[in-house]
C-alpha cells in the first residue's frame, strides 16, 4: 500500500447507462511517469477528471501518499499536490500570463493567507476569507515578503518557457495563441509545485515543432523527478515519455506495462487499430 | 380552498403563457428576455384601448393585441436583440431590459400612468359549483390556453418550423449547418414570445379588471421565475413552472396575505435553484463552461488612463466643485458620488467574480434602513453608523445569499435578483410605513446638513472605496477572484474554493452597498421601501457595465453619465428613462466591455 504516490482501487463512474470508467485499479510511483492511452470514449478523460474531482466518482477509492482523496472536493485535491491541465487548455481568459501562473501558487501561499487552516471549515472558513481580505487591503510585513517570493515563483515557471511566454508575460491571456495558451497552463499547474502533474493531451492541436517542445519540457520535468499522469494521443511522444502505458478500452484497462511490451501487445493493436478487413464481411475499425 | 385553486389556475396561465415565450426566446437565442415583460402591460393596454376607448368587440380587439405585440416583436428583435446577441448574449439580455424600459415609457407617454378600469367584457361570477363562484370570463381564458398550449405542441413537435425552432434551440451552430435559417427562426420565436406576451396581458386586465402601462414589471417577474423554475429553454417546464408558481403563490397569499407574495415565489426559486440548479425540467451539464463568462468578459482591455488624471480628478472632485458649484449641481454631485460607491463596490463581484448579481438594492435598503435605526434609536453617532450600515448589509446579505454559491450561470444573477427582492419585501412587511427624521450629520455640535457638507463627505467616502477597491483589485486576493470569475472549474483545480471566494466578493459588495444605502437614508432623511426597486438594482449594474465592469473607476464614469447627466432630464421623467435605454444600447453595441475598455 505505502510507497505508491496515486492509488486508485476499483473507481467506477457512469453516466446514465454508459459506464464510463468500469471499475479500474492502477498506482503511480513517486517520480514516475504513466501515461493513458485508448482509443476515443475509452475513459481516460473521465480517468483523469475523477482523480482530479472534476468530476465525482460512483464507486471506487483513489489516494494519494496513503491519504484518500476521492471526497470530490477539487481544491482540496489541489492542495494536497495534484495539478492539472485541460483537453482544451483552460486558462483564466481576463488574467496576463503572469497571472494565471500566480493563481496557481494560491494553494502555497501562508502569509497572504493567514488563517487558511481554517478555509474548509463551514463558518470558520469566513474567519480564513477575512483575513485574506485584510491581508489584500492592509498589508502585513510577512504579505509583503510572501510577494516577493510569489513574483520570483512566476518568473521561475515563466523561465520554463522562456522563449514563448516571456515576451507576453504581461499579455491577458485570451489574446495567447493556442499552443500558448497550454504553456501557460502547465506553466500554472507547476506553480502549485505539485506531487502529482495531471496532463490531458498537452499536444492537442499542436504542429510537430510544438509537439518536439512540449516532449522536451516533459523529459525534463522527468529527470527532474516529477511524478507525472498523463494522456495523450500522439503515441510516439507517450513511447518516449513514459516509465509505464496504461491501455483503457470501453472504460477498462486492457493492457498495461513499460511501453516497450505495450507496443506490442495484440489487444492494444486491436483496441487502436481494429479487426484485419475481412473480405467480403464488415469492416470493424 | 377550491377558490384559492381555481386563483392559483387563473394567475398559473397568465405565468405559463409568459414563462413559455420567455422559455422560446431563451431557448433559440440564450437571451433573456426582459423585453418580454412589457408586453404584459402593453397587451392588457392595448385591449383596453380598443374595448374602451373605441368600442371594439374584444374579439376583434384580441387578434389585434396579438398581431401588434407579435410585430413589435420582431422589430425589436431585427434591430436591438439579434444584432447583440451573435456576440454577446448579456449585453442582449441588457438591450433588452432597456427595450422594456422604452416600450413601458412609451407606453406611459402614450396612456399615461394611471389605472384604467377594463371593461367587463364576460361574466366573472355565473357558473358555481358548491359555493365556489366563477365566470364564463375564466372558463374561456383557461380554454384558450389550454388551446394555445395545445397548437404550440403539435407545432412544436411535427411543424418543419417548429421542429427547426427545437433544432436551433438545441445548437445554433449545427442547425445552421443543416440548413436551418436560423436568423428567421429567431424571429418567428420572438414573435410567439412577443405575441404570447401580449395575450397574457390581456387575460391580466381580464382577471383583474384593471389595466395599467406599468403592470408589466410585477407579472413580468413571476414568469420569467416561472421559466426558470421550469427550467430555462424548456417549454413544458414553463407551463409546469406556470402552474405551479401560479397554484402555490395563491395558497400563500390565501394563508399570509398579499404582502408576503414576493416573497413567497423567490423562496420557491431560490429552493428549486438549489435542489435542481437547472430548474425542475431543464438539464445543466455535468462539466459546463458557465455561460456568461467569456463572452462579455474577457474581450477588451482597459484604457491607460495617464497618471495625472488621478491628482487632477481628485483636486476637481474635492475643491474646485465644492467652491464653484451652485446647490443644485452639489446635491446632485452627492447623489452621483453615492451611487459611484455602491457601483466601485459591486465591480468585484460584477467583474471580477463575474456574478451579475440582479439585487442590490436588497443591501441597499439594509444600510439605509440600520443607520436610520441606530441614529435614531441608539446613541451612534453618523460615523459609527455608515461602517455599521455597510458590516450589517455584508453580513445579512452573505447569509441570505449563502446557499446560492453552487448555482451556475444565468441561474445565479436570478437567484441574487430574487434575494434582493426577499429582502425589500421583508423590510415592507415589518416597517411598511417608511422612516422619516433621519439624523444629518453632526462634527461635534455642529450640524453638516449643508449640501457642500453632504458633497464633501460622500467625496471622502468614494475616494476611501476606490483605494480598497484598488488594493483588492491588485492583490493576490483579487486575482483570485477573477480566476473564479474567468474559469470556475480550471480555479478549483488550482486549489482555489471558488464558492468561498464568489461569496467574499459578494460579501464586499454588499458592504459598500450598505455603506451607500446608508449615506443616501441621512441625505433624504426619509426612507420607505418603494426607494429600493429592481430598478435601483439594475441602475447599479448598468453603471458598472457602462464604466466598464470590473474596473472601480469606470463605476465612477457611469454614475457621472447614468445618474449626473441623465438629471439633466428630470424635468421630464418618462422621455429621462427612454434616453437612458438608448444610451444603454448604444454603449452596449459600440463599447460592450464599457466605455474604458479598448475592443478587441
Amino acid at each position: 500500500m505505502s510507497g505508491q504516490l496515486l492509488e486508485v482501487v476499483n473507481l467506477e463512474r457512469h453516466f446514465e447507462g454508459l459506464k464510463a470508467v468500469d471499475g479500474i485499479s492502477f498506482i503511480v510511483a513517486p517520480s514516475e511517469v504513466v501515461s493513458i492511452i485508448g482509443p476515443n470514449g475509452s475513459g481516460k478523460t473521465t480517468t483523469l477528471n475523477l482523480v482530479t474531482g472534476t468530476i465525482p466518482a460512483n464507486g471506487g477509492t483513489i489516494s494519494l501518499d496513503g491519504l484518500r482523496i476521492d471526497h470530490g472536493d477539487t481544491a482540496r485535491i489541489a492542495e494536497h499536490g495534484v495539478a492539472r491541465t485541460f483537453q482544451n487548455g483552460r486558462v483564466f481568459a481576463t488574467l496576463s500570463v503572469a497571472d494565471n501562473i500566480e493563481v496557481g501558487i494560491h494553494s502555497t501561499l501562508r502569509a497572504s493567507r493567514p488563517f487558511r487552516s481554517l478555509s474548509h471549515l463551514f463558518l470558520l472558513r469566513w474567519i480564513s476569507l477575512l483575513g485574506e481580505l485584510f491581508v489584500a487591503i492592509v498589508g502585513t510585513p510577512g504579505s509583503r515578503r510572501e510577494r516577493v517570493q510569489i513574483d520570483a515563483t512566476v518568473q521561475e515557471e515563466i523561465r520554463r518557457f522562456e522563449t514563448r511566454l516571456g515576451p507576453r508575460r504581461d499579455d491577458p491571456a485570451y489574446s495567447l495563441s493556442y499552443a500558448n495558451r497550454r504553456r501557460t497552463e502547465i506553466a500554472r499547474a507547476l506553480a502549485l509545485k505539485p506531487q502529482l502533474l495531471v496532463l490531458d493531451e498537452p499536444t492537442a492541436g499542436m504542429n510537430q515543432s510544438e509537439t518536439v517542445e512540449v516532449l522536451e519540457q516533459l523529459l525534463e520535468l522527468k529527470a527532474e523527478g516529477q511524478a507525472i499522469l498523463l494522456v495523450e494521443h500522439k503515441l510516439d511522444l507517450v513511447m518516449k515519455v513514459s516509465d509505464r502505458i496504461i491501455v483503457m478500452d470501453g472504460g477498462r484497462i486492457i493492457a498495461e506495462g513499460p511501453p516497450e511490451v505495450v507496443r506490442r501487445d495484440p489487444a492494444v493493436i486491436e483496441a487502436y487499430l481494429g479487426h484485419r478487413r475481412v473480405p467480403g464481411g464488415k469492416d470493424t475499425a | 380552498m377550491f377558490d384559492t385553486l381555481i386563483a392559483g389556475l387563473l394567475r398559473g396561465n397568465v405565468y405559463a403563457l409568459g414563462a413559455v415565450g420567455i422559455s422560446l426566446v431563451f431557448g433559440v437565442m440564450n437571451v433573456v428576455n426582459f423585453a418580454q415583460f412589457s408586453f404584459f402591460g402593453l397587451g392588457a393596454m392595448l385591449a383596453w384601448f380598443f374595448v374602451a376607448e373605441l368600442g371594439l368587440s374584444f374579439w376583434i380587439a384580441l387578434p389585434l393585441v396579438l398581431v401588434i405585440c407579435g410585430a413589435l416583436g420582431l422589430l425589436i428583435n431585427i434591430t436591438v436583440v439579434r444584432p447583440l446577441a451573435k456576440f454577446l448574449p448579456l449585453a442582449a439580455m441588457l438591450s433588452t431590459y432597456a427595450v422594456s424600459q422604452i416600450l413601458d415609457n412609451v407606453s406611459q407617454i402614450t396612456f399615461t400612468a394611471e389605472f384604467r378600469v377594463f371593461p367587463k367584457v364576460l361574466p366573472t361570477s355565473n357558473f358555481h359549483i358548491g359555493n365556489m363562484r366563477f365566470g364564463t370570463s375564466d372558463v374561456v381564458m383557461l380554454a384558450i390556453t389550454g388551446v394555445v398550449m395545445g397548437v404550440m405542441a403539435v407545432f412544436l413537435k411535427y411543424g418543419r418550423t417548429g421542429q427547426a425552432i427545437r433544432a436551433t434551440a438545441q445548437d445554433q451552430e449545427a442547425a445552421l449547418q443543416m440548413g436551418i435559417p436560423v436568423g428567421r427562426i429567431q424571429h418567428v420565436a420572438f414573435v410567439i414570445a412577443s405575441a404570447l406576451g401580449g395575450l397574457a396581458g390581456v387575460f391580466i386586465a381580464l382577471y383583474v379588471g384593471i389595466a395599467n402601462p406599468t403592470s408589466g414589471l410585477n407579472v413580468g417577474m413571476t414568469a420569467f421565475v416561472a421559466a426558470t423554475l421550469g427550467g430555462l429553454g424548456s417549454l413544458g417546464g414553463a407551463v409546469v413552472g406556470g402552474f405551479v408558481l401560479g397554484i402555490l403563490e395563491a395558497f400563500g397569499i390565501h394563508f399570509f396575505g398579499d404582502t408576503a407574495r414576493e416573497i413567497i415565489i423567490f423562496f420557491i426559486l431560490i429552493v428549486v435553484l438549489i435542489v435542481r440548479p437547472g430548474g425542475l425540467m431543464g438539464k445543466v451539464p455535468l462539466l459546463s463552461t458557465e455561460p456568461l463568462t467569456g463572452t462579455f468578459l474577457g474581450k477588451g482591455r482597459p484604457l491607460k488612463i495617464p497618471r495625472w488624471v488621478w491628482p487632477v480628478a481628485f483636486v476637481v472632485g474635492g475643491v474646485v466643485i465644492p467652491l464653484v458649484a451652485n446647490n443644485y449641481v452639489l446635491t446632485t454631485g452627492t447623489q452621483v458620488l453615492i451611487y459611484a460607491v455602491i457601483a466601485a463596490g459591486f465591480t468585484v463581484t460584477a467583474g471580477q467574480a463575474a456574478v451579475l448579481a440582479l439585487g442590490q438594492a436588497g443591501p441597499i435598503a439594509i444600510g439605509a434602513y440600520t443607520s436610520a435605526l441606530l441614529t435614531l434609536y441608539l446613541p451612534v453617532s453618523f460615523w459609527l453608523a455608515v461602517p455599521l450600515a455597510g458590516l450589517s448589509a455584508a453580513i445579512v446579505a452573505s447569509i441570505l445569499a449563502s446557499p446560492i454559491w453552487g448555482v451556475k450561470g444565468h441561474y445565479i444573477s436570478i437567484a441574487t435578483l430574487g434575494i434582493g427582492t426577499v429582502i425589500v419585501a421583508i423590510i415592507r412587511l415589518v416597517e411598511p410605513q417608511g422612516i422619516y427624521g433621519i439624523t444629518m450629520p453632526k462634527w461635534g455640535d455642529t450640524l453638516l446638513a449643508t449640501p457642500v457638507a453632504y458633497y464633501l463627505i460622500d467625496f471622502g467616502v468614494l475616494v476611501l472605496t476606490l483605494v480598497v477597491m484598488w488594493r483588492i483589485r491588485h492583490s493576490h486576493l483579487g486575482k483570485v477572484i477573477s480566476s473564479v470569475g474567468s474559469d470556475e472549474i480550471a480555479a478549483l483545480a488550482s486549489g482555489v474554493r471558488a464558492r468561498d471566494y464568489k461569496a467574499l466578493a459578494f460579501a464586499i459588495s454588499a458592504f459598500f452597498s450598505g455603506v451607500g444605502g446608508s449615506l443616501l437614508a441621512h441625505q433624504y432623511t426619509y426612507i420607505d421601501p418603494t426607494i429600493f426597486t429592481m430598478l435601483m438594482s439594475l441602475l447599479v449594474v448598468t453603471i458598472v457595465i457602462m464604466g466598464g465592469v470590473s474596473l472601480p473607476y469606470g463605476a465612477v464614469i457611469g454614475s457621472i453619465i447614468l445618474i449626473g447627466a441623465m438629471e439633466l432630464l428630470r424635468f421630464t421623467p418618462e422621455l429621462r428613462i427612454v434616453v437612458y435605454g438608448l444610451v444603454l444600447i448604444l454603449v452596449v453595441r459600440f463599447r460592450p466591455g464599457g466605455i474604458l475598455v479598448r475592443n478587441s
